[in-house]
């Protein structure tokens, strides 16, 4: 198990991310809600940088009892980050892809300590 | 610079750097020694629109030039009709975006060029079919003045201004004005013997009969040369039968294969194979999926009512399986399916890899390389073979060279 820094716990902000070499690897590390979460800088779906494309909320239709729907909304509580080749879908919380959850990003833990983050692979 | 995510938020993205964002894909090559086999690409993408004061000039017309200029620098008219489309997903998909702020060496090549070698050699392709983006429209146009002059504009501005400076790894399939079967025959007795030109497209964007008596002298010309035909398919959100539709994946979804199989019904039911029997024709951008449904449907069709297929010696999908296809956007989530497409097409042969750069759904080369049914042989001819056989593509190295002969593919 080795630990990498990643960055100074108050120079990564809520709502940004970075991304880390750790050996011949990529990692995303997101600050989201005051937590912090590390993903895999690879995209199941061809290869893409999985991590680096726009955060933006879950889109979602509201369906009412009468079966009509409402429109599309975004969401307040779901937050993605989206593979910026050709959209693939991510959930910042799990690393769930979007169109099949069944499918994850690898993630990392993350350690935070004397003010700093650190990824451990 | 900023991205603008949902309710305005802004997220902030580095510039855009092609090399940057396509590094992983570099790295694939490298992992699959891509370097090493002749990788083509037969549908790539630039926005010509973005250097329209440099196509300008070649507009034959002074009156339709006027007509652009003028509404152009005052932001008024438009030179061919809108369309809903949504490609970069909300800007999801942030190298539309971000586009303008990848910088170029001022003083260097053609912006396209260096664009386009960064893309290149990310990818690892060696040669790329270079056509337009917004041109894919241009049979939309009302007015079929305007049809002619883009498109002998474009391909002036084309074939004498940016293949040119490409050191010969992009060629190009030129736009046919095809609304105009006169001028479609002047420009390929004009263009189609210049460096670079491939063939000529027929952007499919369109519902006019591609049998009709006045276009074979256009595919006799094309033929007399050597020359290869393709249909560039795409979306058209203003297609009566598409009204219905309310997302644009909808739109991209039916639009692609529904113009593709249009045509593709026309030109096999009147036996434009048979007549035509030494121009390769390409079907560019509609995925595959399309192909054996066409293939099924067609068949029992003529097998019924054979009296209304008298040009045809063969079975329809027998003059399918003679044509060429493009590989992307390769729909793979059931690779039964698509291994039993491969076999149906004669992919060996007749399939040819496309990446689709820049736009939204490109494929990697690795799309190909890592599908767990195809052959050695396969596997190369497919990614390049097949195109250099046609396109008369020479390797570029001592290894693309041995693979090439290796497979019976080396053709320059
Ligand atoms: S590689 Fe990530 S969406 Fe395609």
């Amino acid at each position: 198990m080795t630990e990498t820094f990643v960055a100074k716990t108050d120079s990564l902000k809520d709502g940004e991310r970075m991304i880390v070499a750790v050996g011949d690897r990529e990692i995303g590390v997101f600050r989201h809600r005051g937590k912090f979460y590390a993903y895999s800088n690879t995209c199941l779906h061809s290869g893409g940088p999985a991590c680096e494309g726009l955060i933006i909320a879950k889109v979602f239709e509201q369906i009412l009892p009468d079966k009509t729907s409402a429109g599309l909304f975004f969401s307040d509580d779901d937050t993605h980050f989206v593979c910026p080749w050709h959209g693939y879908e991510y959930n910042i919380e799990t690393g769930a892809c979007a169109g099949d959850p069944k499918q994850k990003l690898r993630s990392f833990p993350l350690v935070v300590k004397d003010a700093g983050i650190y990824v451990v692979t | 610079m900023d991205l603008i995510s949902d309710r305005g938020n802004r997220v902030a993205v580095e510039e855009l750097n092609t090399s940057r964002l396509l590094k992983n894909a570099r790295k694939q090559a490298d992992k699959l020694r891509l370097d090493d086999m002749l990788v083509v690409d037969v549908d790539s993408h630039h926005y010509e629109f973005e250097h329209l004061d440099e196509v300008l000039p070649f507009f034959e017309n002074e009156v339709f030039k006027q007509l652009v200029l003028a509404g152009r620098s005052k932001g008024r008219g438009s030179l061919l009709p809108s369309q809903t489309s949504f490609q970069d997903m909300g800007g999801r998909i942030t190298r539309y975006p971000m586009r303008s702020s990848e910088k170029t060496d001022k003083g260097g090549k053609h912006r396209d060029i260096q664009l386009g070698s960064r893309w290149m050699d990310a990818l690892s392709v060696d040669y790329a079919c270079l056509f337009p983006t917004q041109m894919l429209h241009v049979g939309l146009t009302t007015m079929p003045e305007v049809e002619n002059n883009l498109c002998w504009a474009y391909n002036r501005w084309l074939t004498e201004k940016i293949l040119p400076g490409s050191d010969g790894r992009f060629y190009s399939m030129l736009c046919l004005p095809f609304s105009d079967p006169d001028e479609s025959l002047r420009q390929v007795e004009k263009f189609g013997d210049r460096k670079g030109v491939g063939g000529f497209c027929i952007t499919a964007i369109r519902t006019l009969p591609v049998h009709h008596n006045s276009y074979m002298k256009v595919y006799r010309a094309i033929e007399e040369r050597g020359l290869s035909l393709s249909f560039h398919s795409g979306t058209n959100s203003g297609e009566p039968i598409f009204k219905s539709l309310n997302r644009f994946a909808t739109v991209h979804a039916l639009g692609f294969p529904w113009y593709a199989m249009l045509h593709m019904s026309n030109w096999v039911t009147n036996g434009i194979g048979e007549r035509f029997p030494k121009m390769p024709v390409i079907w560019i951008e509609a995925g595959l999926a399309w192909i054996p449904f066409l293939m099924q449907r067609l068949d029992h069709e003529y097998m019924l009512r054979t009296s209304e297929y008298p040009g045809l010696k063969k079975l329809p999908s027998d003059y399918m399986r003679d044509m060429f296809y493009s590989s992307q956007p390769m729909e793979v989530t059931d690779m039964i399916q698509l291994e039993s497409t491969f076999r149906m097409i004669n992919a060996e042969t007749q399939l040819m890899y496309a990446s689709d750069y820049p736009h939204w759904d490109f494929d990697v080369p690795g799309k190909i390389y890592d599908l767990p049914f195809l052959s050695e042989k396969a596997r190369h001819s497919i990614l390049g073979g097949n195109a250099a056989r046609m396109f008369k593509l020479a390797p570029r190295n001592e290894k693309q060279r041995a693979n090439l002969q290796r497979f019976g593919n080396l053709a320059a």
